[in-house]
């Protein structure tokens, strides 16, 4: 076999592209939550996951902060926060 | 326990239309999948050597012939009598099918494979730095297209891939959007239950290239779909058997969330020109909810 091969899948999980955020974070609210899941549907990272019924938590190592999720929520549940990266 | 087919750490921008497609699209398919990719924003951000984003099998071999490759792979499970479980992919961006990839692709239309083509289309060459492609609507500023006292951007409109996809007479050809991404999974799924060569073109905005903020790309995608100038239709063996029906929007509100027609809005004679196109397509399409409902029957 010709040219360079990766063995493992899924391997880009070491890049923790979290770091990438520059200005704000998801803040899940937990309050209103109907369970619709579109917030997972549309994560271009696939980093928001059910983690019991109807909680969603995304994972910050990797979220770039892009706020699709907080716009796409139908009972504006998610927030997006300031934060300051610096400390 | 883990069905996850893309995993996140890929490099792909934030608010990337892009990355999310090629989930959504993988999800549908699952795990007996094999991708093939042409060069592209795609294959560049997902497998950033020595580390892959993808959980299934993934082949990228050059620019232009995930087709031809696609159509190898197909052949030979096919030999291995193992063609019936597995889906074959080949996915590419808009450069890579409406330019650069074509001819591999029309062959693998013609010759009938059983392969799912995706294209993607951001509508631009994006990973190079944003020149204009087959695929860039008409007025579009793009670096290769720059706008200026000269120049009002991209002088052509988009190639029509769908139509001549539709034109090789293959068994299923959709075109979908981001706006909408239960659609995609839907039409995604609904090609893979065909046998035969199929197509699907996915609009993906693009942050970056288009120039809006990351967190408005389901929402450009969706007002691109409702202002007529990105229809979404379903044709099967030549025939439109399905569009989604819009009241369609003026293009204005599509056109001022994006940097790249900037220059235009201000300048009702360019505006005019993209509202032909898009009245063209709602003709055309029959995609009018009130009236015409004769077309949409044809």
């Amino acid at each position: 076999m010709f040219g360079p091969l990766v063995s493992k899948p899924g391997s880009s999980r070491k890049n923790k592209t979290g770091s990438w955020r520059i200005e704000s974070k998801p803040n899940f609210l937990k309050k209103n939550c109907l369970g619709c899941k579109l917030c997972v549907l549309v994560c271009p990272e696939n980093c928001v996951k059910e983690t019991a019924k109807n909680v969603f938590e995304v994972d910050l190592s990797y979220c770039k902060g892009c706020g699709m999720c907080a716009m796409i929520c139908p009972k504006k549940e998610i927030e997006m926060v300031k934060e300051d990266k610096s400390k | 326990m883990n069905n996850s087919v893309y995993s996140p750490g890929h490099t792909a921008c934030a608010g990337c239309g892009q990355s999310l497609a090629v989930r959504l699209v993988l999800e549908a398919t699952g795990k007996n999948t094999i991708v093939v990719n042409n060069t592209g924003c795609l294959e560049v951000f997902s497998t950033k050597y020595p580390e892959s984003a993808f959980e299934v099998p993934f082949i990228h071999s050059l620019f232009e012939n995930a087709a031809a490759v696609a159509s190898g792979v197909e052949a030979a499970l096919k030999y291995l009598g193992k063609k019936e479980q597995i889906n074959v992919i080949a996915q590419a961006g808009d450069g890579g099918t409406a330019d650069i990839g074509l001819q591999a692709l029309s062959g693998m239309m013609e010759r009938g494979h059983d392969v799912l083509y995706v294209c993607y289309d951001n509508e631009a060459y994006m990973n190079t730095g944003i020149q204009r492609s087959g695929l860039t609507p008409l007025l579009a500023h793009t670096t290769t297209s720059p706008k200026g006292s000269q120049s009002w951007g991209n002088l052509r409109p988009k190639k029509p891939m769908p139509e001549i996809a539709r034109a090789h007479g293959i068994p299923y050809v959709a075109v979908a959007s981001i706006g909408f991404p239960q659609d995609i999974q839907r039409k995604v799924k609904k090609a893979c239950s065909i046998k035969g060569p199929k197509y699907i073109q996915i609009h993906v905005p693009c942050p970056l290239g288009w120039q809006y903020s990351p967190q408005q790309t389901i929402e450009i995608g969706k007002l691109a779909v409702e202002t007529g100038l990105y229809p979404l239709i379903e044709y099967e063996y030549g025939k439109l058997t399905a569009v989604r029906k819009i009241s369609p929007k003026p293009v204005e509100e599509y056109l001022k969330t994006q940097g790249r027609f900037k220059h235009i809005l201000d300048k009702p004679e360019q505006i005019k020109q993209i509202q032909e196109i898009a009245d063209t397509n709602i003709a055309f399409y029959g995609l009018r909810i009130e009236e015409q409902p004769a077309a949409s029957a044809a």
